[in-house]
């Protein structure tokens, strides 16, 4: 059962429903691949294997559970969700020491379900960053080519993913931080709809944009891991109080993609498109039409100013959110502490890195006296009318598609001198966060110059996950499977 | 506005933080980079926009005001950096 790892979760959920597989085999074979794999690409911050065996044995004991749809199945967690009993550091030196003593509700979610949680993942310091280079830890590789980055800031959880070291993982997505590792890794990523899956647990970062999601190998597998973690959380105030679908009854049901009006915004599409991504999305594009989509020409009018509204409300929420590590309750506390003020300032300069110092500066600076309007409150706005973009778009198609990166995943070291660079390759995913609505990448191929996986990314209205994740089941089922990564 | 080295200083002192006078060379060029994209904003007239602060569209609810004990202290004081047993401890103040 050593080569468990090539299975999808839905699979190896069906093997152990079927007791044909232990959970301990299960998790066995994932802590086998974890250590042969996480030497190159150091994906994991923390592996909880002992715990998880000891789990697995005593769900054995019991016997495969038809009321817990994830029994058994091993997934990994980005650190930035709270565990109980598991260090929960953000990917930062301040929080380097710090166990939670409540799960995250989307965890809570997933261990009632059954799922064994094997470890935490590897991230670019508070989910600041695109790259996974911002972690204060180490740098996670890409496993189709660990000379380039995985993507970030949910970097270690797709790596994970792809490199099979688990059956899926919990990512979050600020600015397209499950989309855009998922693109750069070649698996599927889904951002919910804001409100969709509580953010209780999730350590703030920009509150009115932050969500939880799944990063999969399959479609198949984000619709049941979104099945698990989706509804309401009375304890969390952005939840939404809304039923939660059958996501999975959506799945297997489509041949065809007849009657499906799929939006193209003339804004993705041009200037800035590498070519072989160009070339891979429009593949698939011409893919949907042949299986019955109309492909509809739609706007995204103020797509070009999505970048400087989406960094203007970010850090000004970072930079309340991150006021809250100040080295009294939890988190580093400097040595040099002779008054209160100096232990504040000393422990944040010691314990933040320099990204997250920029991001808060930047913040506090949008946020001063004097200049609230001029950026945040005029960000407010241009966020109104991004929306409604959207809103207006979504009245012409039923969903809408575009690329989801620029390029497929750049080597490593190559943008972390310019962070404006780096802010700029989030052009494609950033204005859905903002809109608040779901999006999926989707791998479509390989680029034929880099040989790098790329993403196809399907927006969808508020709260239309069901027919999203079954029009990207319908064009995966029709899509070429990609390979195995390298690294395996 | 030019965010000068000198006014980097000032922004880290009111977030808390302790920068040198190289990183504060550095952060204020960065900082004048960024905002000045940023400032591709101002091309667009707001005047009649109501701000979006949330994609939430529901109204907020309030749970009811009682006493409960979610954690016990010492779970709550674990990962403090000082504590007495009882309480957090900090700096001397006064």
């Amino acid at each position: 059962m050593s080569q468990l790892f090539h299975h999808s979760l839905t699979e190896v959920r069906d093997l152990l429903r079927a007791g044909e597989v232990t959970a301990q085999e299960a998790t066995a074979s994932c802590l086998e691949r974890i250590a042969a794999t996480e030497p190159r690409l150091e994906a994991l911050l923390h592996v909880s294997g002992e715990e998880a065996l000891s789990q697995a044995e005593a769900m054995d004991k019991k016997g495969p559970d038809a009321a817990r749809p994830l029994w058994g199945v091993p997934v990994i967690i980005k650190d930035v969700l709270a565990t109980v009993g598991m260090p929960t550091t953000c990917g930062s030196r301040i929080l380097e020491n710090f166990v939670p003593v409540y799960d995250a509700d989307c965890v809570t979610r997933l261990k009632d379900a059954g799922a064994i949680i094997l470890g935490k993942a590897n991230m670019d310091e508070f989910a600041m960053g695109s790259s996974t280079e911002n972690s204060a830890f180490k740098v996670t590789k890409n496993p189709w080519d660990t000379s380039r980055v995985p993507g970030g800031s949910s970097g270690g959880s797709a790596a994970s993913v792809a490199a099979g070291q688990c059956f899926a993982s919990i990512g979050t997505d600020t600015g397209g931080s499950i989309r855009q590792p998922a693109s750069f890794c070649g698996i599927v990523g889904l951002k919910p709809s804001y409100g969709r899956v509580s953010r209780r647990g999730l350590i703030a970062y920009g509150s009115s944009l932050d969500q939880a999601g799944p990063m999969t190998r399959t479609v198949a597998d984000a619709a049941e891991i979104l099945q698990v973690i989706a509804g309401h959380d009375p304890k969390d105030s952005t939840s939404v109080n809304a039923p939660v679908p059958d996501y999975l009854a959506a799945m297997g049901q489509g041949e065809s993609l007849k009657g499906l009006r799929l939006g193209l915004p003339e804004q993705y599409w041009g200037e800035g498109l590498s070519a072989e991504v160009d070339a891979a999305c429009r593949s698939a594009v011409e893919l949907a039409a042949s299986l019955g989509a109309e492909i509809v020409p739609v706007s995204l009018p103020h797509t070009e100013y999505a970048i400087a509204t989406y960094y203007i409300l970010a850090m000004a929420e970072a930079s309340s959110n991150l006021a809250r590590f100040d080295g009294v309750r939890y988190g580093r506390r400097s040595s040099q502490t002779q008054d209160l003020a100096t232990m504040y300032t000393r422990s944040r300069s010691e314990g933040f890195g320099e990204e997250v110092m920029r991001r808060i500066m930047l913040g506090t600076y949008v946020l001063s006296a004097g200049y609230y309007d001029a950026y945040y409150r005029k960000a407010a706005q241009v966020r109104r009318l991004i929306r409604q973009d959207f809103l207006n778009a979504l009245g012409q198609c039923d969903l809408i598609c575009g690329p989801a990166c620029p390029t497929t995943a750049f080597a490593i070291g190559e943008n972390t001198s310019d962070p404006l660079q780096m802010y700029l390759t989030d052009i494609f995913t950033i204005s859905l966060n903002l809109s608040g609505l779901p999006g999926l990448s989707l791998p479509v191929g390989l680029g034929k110059d880099t040989g790098m996986p790329v993403g196809l990314q399907l927006f969808a209205g508020n709260m239309e996950e069901a027919g999203l994740l079954s029009a990207a089941q319908t064009l995966e089922t029709h899509l070429p499977k990609l390979p195995e990564p390298p690294l395996a | 506005m030019k965010i000068s080295p000198e006014k980097a200083l000032a922004i880290a002192t009111l977030s808390r933080l302790e920068i040198s006078p190289e990183q504060a060379a550095g952060l204020s060029v960065q900082m004048d980079d960024i905002l000045g994209y940023m400032d591709k904003l101002n091309e667009l007239d707001t005047s009649s926009i109501e701000p979006m602060y949330t994609p939430v569209e529901q109204p907020g609810f309030l749970r009811e005001d009682e006493v409960r004990k979610d954690f016990e202290r010492t779970e709550i004081l674990r990962n403090a950096p000082e504590t007495d047993g009882e309480y957090f401890i900090v700096p001397r103040i006064v």
